[in-house]
């Protein structure tokens, strides 16, 4: 048996047949004041693209959001159940929840269950006690709070060109655009990516969701080939 | 049931005809019999104070026998008074509260949802006929990392959680109540410092004003920025110059009141 072909009893191991996958790109930079989200919008099955306008930016308290890849069924689940203690925190102590504790939630449930998931997550958001913050949530089940984070099949296309060009302390406007930047890369390189751009920048004063067409996209194949 | 109004103190699951509840009154007794607990919420943290009498010669009242004043999280002190296994309890909720908060939310538990929690919780042996209310009350210091704010509140048998600048309960509280009144905290917050000196002499007043008093220890613990706002006993050598404050201004003023006397007489 080939590498190849180990690989690929792994993957259809792990993901039942016939599961919806988001072979996925997802990042999130923190910029001055906030931190801005972002996501193709490629769902698969399998070689057949099942949705190509997904949406994989998924809101879990006012100010705190989350990006999804692995299984669309087990992450949807882990996202309204965060979503839904969150609310019971902030009944609990009448206060807006923190990134922190969003993350910690999330890590919780996916370590406790990680035999039955397949979800690697990134939380990220603005809080009044640490600002801006991102943490990575991996599959199985480890937490770290990280200065960038990307995530999905797509991130490893993009590695270098973050360490490249993410600095910290960026506008808001420069954040988003880099965001764009390096998925529209990782989907030219990435089969498991592609489609649309979202993205949403959340700051104090609130969210702002953004979309970038499939033909407005800022890098192409079109530019290499 | 020979008089009208007898018989409703059995049971805390049934209210007396002018509605009231004899039970959790009766257990508001019992904390009044027990040594005085002080708490006073300062500019720049929150103190906690008790006194504990020494029954017996032979008890061995310092290093940790019969605490009184205990840390139940890194940021969460709690001082009981009443009867001290019902006490005890009380404690063990706390530290409970506080350890399954932080390891749900991954963040220390705010003091305010922890004093409501402990609430519900003794406001529950207030309800049933085959429970007995806590004979115990406890004071609850705490200081919130995330809004960076200290808090005092004090639970008693019924279950009410109240926050409070300055509070008393025990053995003498009303005295102690009176004084703290003097001090006008809810205007004019004192700092750390000037709380230890001040609960001691409060310990130490209501101490000396009880008749055959059995000898007292001392335990006085605090939040502030010396403790790394953690919950900690104050060290020992500022405890004892608070300790020969205290007593050094209680005889001062009782010289005054005798000195006074003699101006009458004249």
């Amino acid at each position: 048996m080939t590498d190849l072909q180990i690989l690929h009893e792994h993957t259809y191991t792990i993901l039942k047949e016939g599961e919806v996958s988001t072979g996925t790109t997802i990042l999130a930079l923190p910029f001055d004041g906030g931190v801005v989200v972002c996501a193709d919008s490629r769902t698969s099955t399998g070689s057949y693209v099942a949705n190509r306008v997904s949406d994989k930016l998924v809101q879990l308290s006012e100010y705190i959001y989350c990006c999804r890849s692995g299984s669309a069924a087990d992450t949807q689940a882990l996202t309204d159940y965060v979503h839904y203690f969150l609310n019971q925190w902030s009944l609990d102590t009448g206060r807006q929840p923190t990134v922190k504790t969003a993350a910690h939630l999330m890590r919780r449930l996916i370590y406790n269950n990680k035999d039955q998931l397949q979800a690697g997550v990134i939380v990220a958001g603005w809080d009044p006690v640490d600002g801006g913050s991102v943490y990575t949530i991996t599959l199985g089940g480890s937490c770290l709070e990280l200065p960038f984070a990307t995530g999905g099949s797509g991130s490893i296309f993009i590695a270098g060109l973050l360490d490249s060009e993410f600095r910290p302390n960026m506008s808001k406007d420069e954040a988003r655009s880099l965001a764009k930047k390096a998925c529209a890369h990782a989907m030219t390189r990435d089969g498991s990516s592609g489609g649309v751009i979202r993205t949403v920048a959340i700051t104090s004063e609130g969210v702002d969701r953004d979309y970038t067409g499939g033909n407005e996209l800022p890098f192409g194949p079109s530019a290499v080939w | 049931m020979a008089s009208s109004g007898s018989g409703y103190d059995l049971s805390s699951a049934t209210f007396s005809p002018d509605g009231r509840i004899f039970q959790v009154e009766y257990a508001t007794k019992a904390v009044e019999n027990a040594g005085p607990v002080l708490g006073i919420k300062c500019s720049n943290g929150v103190v906690l104070g008790c006194a504990k009498p020494v029954n017996h010669k032979m008890v061995v009242a310092t290093s940790g026998s019969y605490k009184r004043i205990h840390t139940c999280d890194t940021h969460i002190g709690c001082a009981s008074t009443g009867f001290l296994p019902d006490a005890r309890v009380l404690v063990q909720r706390v530290v409970e509260e506080a350890a399954d908060w932080q390891d749900q939310y991954g963040s220390k538990i705010p003091p305010d949802v922890l004093g409501e929690r402990l609430g519900s919780y003794v406001h529950y042996f207030t309800l049933h006929g085959a429970l007995r209310p806590f004979g115990a009350a406890a004071v609850l210091a705490g200081y919130d990392p995330d809004t960076k704010e200290c808090s005092l509140q004090m639970l008693e048998p019924n279950g009410a959680p109240y926050k409070y600048y300055g509070v008393a309960t025990g053995k003498g509280k009303q005295a102690a109540k009176t004084e703290l009144e003097k001090l006008n905290l809810h205007k004019n917050p004192i700092p750390v410092e000037e709380a230890v000196k001040q609960i001691l002499k409060i310990l130490f007043l209501l101490h000396q004003e009880q008749k055959d008093a059995k000898p007292i220890e001392v335990e006085v613990s605090w939040i502030c920025e010396a403790s790394g706002w953690t919950h900690q006993g104050v060290p020992k050598d500022l405890l004892k110059t608070a300790e020969e404050w205290a007593k050094q201004q209680l005889e001062e003023e009782e010289e005054d009141d005798e000195e006074d006397e003699e101006g009458m007489e004249e």
